[in-house]
């Protein structure tokens, strides 16, 4: 058996038995990330001799009976839009480049609390700007399944990192889809909680109404058991929510029947690769087979959810991104005459294209003249999408459809067209603006081998129904490997034969 | 292109954004803009009259909580990361003539 072929839980159970090592088990991580490192890019940084350091703690720990919760000992990875305590957090941007938080981010906390051993910060789409993980100013990520194509963004080096199995599990965030699409790209599960459910603390904010943390896995157990630990009211976040339904590991059951799941025939339209199209809908027939009741029906408003996303994200990160000033942390500009000309250039070239492309459209959509005709409109159009899930939920448990219309595009295909890049979030950025639950589960490749995602969406608070669905749906396949992730397994077996 | 977005928006935009354009960024930025306002156009289609602007999805109201100190002084960490200090503070150009 190999360490790298375990889930999460797997491991936990593993190293709570004695059976494995924390060190051990770090030692297969560190050793996989150097083996893929190269080629894939999934981390900014990472800091062995602090994995040590943790590991040897959290044994002593384990042994001692401190810690006993199931990750104790795993290894995992934190998106860079985190902060940890003195280690880099740069959000993949120069402007942060050499920003060492003196905090650490609650959820991470609250990990670290129940042993996660943290193995480094994963890359990602500059302050989470992005479908890809091409406008990271640390390189791209590259896709563990195919690395001439993206894995997705922007928390791409997290899924890509999980895919390759240079960490067990991994920390995303999704302000649009962010989780989701690059877990469907790179073939794991990613859960998006309602928001309000993880705290934000410490969470490099972009669009504040619609970030949310969540979990990055190899199956839905392991998903729902990093959600349990890290849901909590916090009071460093006041959106957070108290929440006494967070025992998520408690629906973990095999069983859809009766469940009722709605497809949004808007979800299946125009645009839809007919291989994710065959994926998704064979995934709803698993689940029907299973005991569901499956329809479709018609969401509505689907096309308006892009454009309001746009205008209130946009707007959230104009105001959010003023704090980089080139005064408290982050870049300065060498030559500068004054503070304003400083504040101005310590900001042009510090921020990325696409990052600059989006405060200035948040600052228009916000100024006045324009607030109106933009900014509440887009705020509007939210509330009529939130009453169309709210009609869609009083019939139906879980809404199903694919996570992204295609599977992971080529590098280099995405950026020279922001707005059709846009468009690939079409599934997902509902979600956020309603604020609901929403998972990618792995139905399946396309024949060209590259990954496709089932989206599972719940009502607010009912991650309990995703859950189920997830797992019952899972428990009918078996978890797929990139290649990649096997190779030096796959030497190793060869050299023993030798 | 509906939108077209002029020189003085442009400078305008840069303004509030805090952000200094090339000539060719402000050509870029304003076809860019330009392209993406026609898009978020496509939200006139729908009669939003009747919604009220939502900008949180529960209705939860002012959080509030007593103003008590409950980190500790940390000026030491926190002026790691300052591109210029002095004195056990920011530096920042001279900001009154």
């Amino acid at each position: 058996m190999d360490i790298l072929d375990l889930t999460a839980v797997e491991l936990g159970r593993k190293i709570k038995a004695g059976e494995i090592g924390v060190a051990e088990a770090a030692e297969a991580s560190l050793a996989q990330i150097r083996e893929l490192e190269p080629e894939l890019n999934c981390y900014v940084t990472v800091d062995e001799e602090n994995v040590r350091k943790q590991a040897a703690r959290v044994q002593k720990e384990i042994d001692d009976g401190v810690l006993c919760g199931p990750l104790a000992g795993v290894p995992m990875a934190v998106k860079d839009n985190m902060c940890l305590a003195g280690l880099p957090t740069t959000c993949s941007s120069k402007i942060l480049e050499n920003f060492v938080p003196a905090y650490t981010a609650e959820a991470v906390e609250r990990l670290i609390k129940e042993g996660a051993v943290v193995l480094g910060k994963t890359n990602m789409d500059e302050f989470a700007m992005g479908s890809t993980t091409e406008t990271s100013a640390f390189g791209e990520t590259k896709n563990p399944w195919n690395p001439a194509h993206v894995p997705g963004g922007s928390s791409g080096g997290s899924c890509a990192a999980v895919a390759a199995g240079e960490c067990f599990y991994a920390l995303g965030s999704d302000t649009g889809g962010s989780i989701r699409q690059p877990s469907s790209f790179c073939g794991v599960t990613g859960i998006k909680p309602t928001y309000g459910t993880v705290s934000r603390y410490g969470l490099i904010a972009y669009g504040s109404s619609l970030d949310q943390i969540g979990p990055i896995a190899r199956s839905v157990p392991d998903c729902a058991a990093i959600l349990e630990t890290i849901a909590f009211q916090d009071k460093k976040d006041s959106t957070s929510i108290l929440r006494e339904d967070c025992d998520f590991t408690s629906a973990l059951v095999d069983d859809v029947s009766g469940m009722r799941i709605g497809i949004p025939t808007d979800y299946l339209g125009e645009g839809l690769d007919d291989e994710v199209r065959a994926a998704v809908l064979a995934a709803a027939k698993t689940l029907e087979e299973k005991g569901a009741v499956v329809e479709e029906f018609d969401l509505s408003l689907a096309e308006y959810a892009i454009p309001a996303y746009y205008v209130i994200a946009s707007a959230e990160a104009s105001s959010n991104l003023s704090r980089f000033d080139g005064v408290k942390y982050g870049y300065r500009t060498k030559e500068y005459e004054g503070l304003h000309n400083m504040y101005k250039k310590s900001r042009s070239e510090g921020f990325g294209e696409e990052v600059k492309r989006r405060i200035m459209l948040g600052s228009f959509v916000l100024s006045s003249g324009y607030y109106d005709a933009y900014y509440l409109k887009a705020l509007r159009t939210k509330a009529l999408i939130k009453q169309a899930f709210d009609r869609a939920f009083a019939r139906y448990d879980v809404i199903l459809g694919p996570t992204a219309p295609s599977t992971a595009p080529r590098l280099g295909e995405s950026l020279g067209d922001p707005l059709k890049m846009y468009l690939g979030d079409i599934y997902t950025i509902a979600v956020n603006l309603a604020g609901l639950p929403g998972m990618s589960v792995p139905c399946g490749c396309d024949s060209r081998g590259l990954p496709i995602g089932l989206q599972l969406i719940g009502d607010c608070f009912k991650e309990k129904n995703l859950i189920r669905a997830g797992y019952a749906y899972e428990c009918t396949r078996s978890y797929e490997m990139p290649k990649m992730a096997r190779q030096k397994a796959e030497k190793e077996a060869e050299q023993e034969v030798q | 292109m509906a939108n077209i977005i002029s020189d003085e928006t442009i400078e305008y935009v840069g303004i509030l954004a805090k952000l200094e354009l090339s000539p060719e960024e402000k050509e870029a930025a304003k076809r860019d803009m330009g392209k993406m306002l026609d898009y978020i156009d496509k939200l006139n289609e729908l009669d939003t009259s009747g919604a009220e602007p939502m900008s949180h999805v529960f209705p939860v109201s002012n959080v509030f909580r007593e103003d008590v100190v409950t980190n500790g002084d940390d000026r030491e960490n926190m002026l790691k990361n300052a591109p210029q200090q002095k004195g056990g503070a920011f530096k920042v150009p001279k900001t009154v003539e």
